[in-house]
């Protein structure tokens, strides 16, 4: 059986595929990859089936040694990737070979860097993912120095060993939201605060929910029975500090939503660090309709 | 009923009571529509790949099947042990005028029924509490409630699934035996199932 060792796991390493999106009824969190674009193009680098599952770390410090040859794309975050000391690139399959320590060291750019391997990491597989949910505890643990993770067979075809172009990471992004349900929790004036802040990413962010600092928005509404959320939804506490929740939020919540945000957003938001600054704006894609009606 | 665009998402339907919750989850499963219900305490999420406006004219038809809907399982009935020595109980008994006795009385005599199953690691929102016990949540969450912890707020029961931080406030402990991540669906407990508290 091909494996890799963790010789060192970094701040955060965690397996991660597509999550478990068929349980969200049954109160289980998503989960899976925070910057899913990342996650994915690892996988078609490495000829992959898109459910196979990839190592996420976060802020660099992953340090693996190949039990036996195998291929191998590290793409995310801009990370100083060395293979036994010697730079290679990101965003590009390459062979490892038996023996051979791919290291991620510094981050230049981003946060969370995907590695993926020519059949999937074969942790096992808990509700039909490989993910691990870090609010609900459900999946493989994080990763230490001396795990042994397996390599499976989940590969489909010839990977890819040109460097593929990604976007560059952004300064500042802007993060755009579509509105409701609770778009009326603010009023012209709050969404004009909203709009106009430079938010900055506390740094109690995780994968449960990126939190946002500058001047509280007016808050109105308390909280409410609680509804159904998902990943991308932006809440408004008491604190009047928005909160973007992540894969792991649990499935319902209680603060009013202002706004949902895209999965491609939220990739770009899985690559902000705490201490980044962004912005949200509103998005009418349609021509403004009464967002509450009586039928 | 009264509906809120959710962000391009779908539709968040308000609906007057939970029991409305699980007749509209129901109506939306034996739909021939393409639509999935994500339950709440007093709303669905529908979402769909329809376009909005579509899911928006489906939804009047939804709520004449959710007045018919025959429900498709029979529910359990589970009885759940519990030991009464939560640290809030003098709070919940002060608070709603009560003597401790009546508080563990009054949670032990009712019949509650799973509305749904959320948060994170299927917790189960149970309806079915005595007015006489409504309460706010506390003004300060806990920081770590145990597994187990059998808590009120609001208007609702249920029974923390794993440690975490909780605003509700703690009547008791109970084994927990409805969680297994071996198990697909992992919860025993599904929404419809009715749960009895017995205090031992």
């Amino acid at each position: 059986m091909s494996a890799m060792q963790v010789v060192s796991a970094g701040a955060l390493t965690l397996a991660q595929d597509l999550g478990r999106g068929h349980l969200l009824r049954q109160g289980i969190s998503v989960s899976g990859a925070a910057d899913r674009g990342a996650h994915a193009l690892g996988q078609r680098l490495c000829a992959n089936a898109p459910g196979a599952a990839s190592l996420e770390n976060t802020l660099g410090g992953l340090c693996l040694r190949a039990l036996s040859a195998c291929v191998v794309a590290v793409t995310g975050a801009d990370v100083d990737l060395r293979v036994d000391g010697v730079g290679v690139g990101s965003n590009a399959a390459f062979v490892l070979p038996a023996d051979a320590v791919l290291s991620l060291g510094q981050v230049r750019r981003g946060l969370r860097a995907y590695v993926s391997v020519r059949g999937g990491f074969n942790v096992t597989p808990i509700l039909g993912s490989r993910s691990r949910d870090t609010l609900g505890g459900i999946g493989p643990l994080p990763f230490s120095a001396g795990d042994i993770v397996p390599i499976g067979n989940q590969n489909v075809g010839q990977a890819w060993f040109e460097v593929v172009p990604v976007p560059n990471f952004e300064e500042n992004p802007t993060l755009f939201l579509r509105p409701g349900p609770h778009d009326d929790a603010l009023d012209e004036l709050g969404w004009h605060q909203l709009e106009h802040t430079q938010w900055t990413i506390d740094p109690a962010s995780n994968r449960i929910g990126v939190r946002l600092n500058a001047s509280p928005l007016p808050v109105g509404a308390g909280e409410l029975p609680s509804f159904a959320v998902l990943p991308g939804c932006v809440q408004l506490p008491a604190s009047g500090l928005p909160i973007i929740l992540g894969p792991d939020a649990g499935v319902t919540g209680g603060y009013p939503v202002l706004g949902v945000i895209g999965q491609r957003d939220l990739d770009r938001l899985a690559q902000a660090r705490p201490g980044d600054h962004l912005r949200l704006r509103r998005l009418h894609s349609v021509p403004a309709p009464r967002l509450l009606r009586s039928l | 009923m009264e509906w809120r665009l959710y962000g391009g998402v779908g539709v968040l339907v308000e609906l007057e009571n939970p029991a409305a919750v699980l007749r509209w989850c129901a109506a939306i499963d034996s739909s021939p529509l393409d639509m999935d219900a994500r339950p709440g305490w007093q709303s669905v999420l529908v979402t769909s790949p329809m376009p909005t406006a579509t899911l928006i004219d489906a939804l009047g038809s939804l709520e004449y099947a959710s007045s018919v809907v025959e429900p498709g399982v029979m529910p359990r009935e589970f009885a759940v042990p519990v030991v009464y020595n939560g640290e809030d109980l003098q709070v919940v008994a002060d608070s709603t005028g009560l003597s401790v006795e009546a508080v563990v009385s009054l949670h032990t005599r009712a019949l509650y029924t799973v509305v749904f199953l959320g948060f994170s690691r299927a917790f189960p929102y149970l309806s079915g509490l005595d007015p006489a016990l409504w309460i706010p949540r506390r003004a300060i969450p806990r920081a770590r409630v145990p597994a187990g912890s059998v808590a009120i707020a609001a208007g609702q029961t249920g029974i923390y699934p794993q440690p975490s931080p909780g605003g509700w406030h703690l009547l008791g402990q109970c084994a927990l035996a409805f969680f297994d991540e071996r198990n697909d669906p992992p919860s025993s407990l599904q929404p419809g199932d009715h749960v009895r508290f017995v205090a031992t």
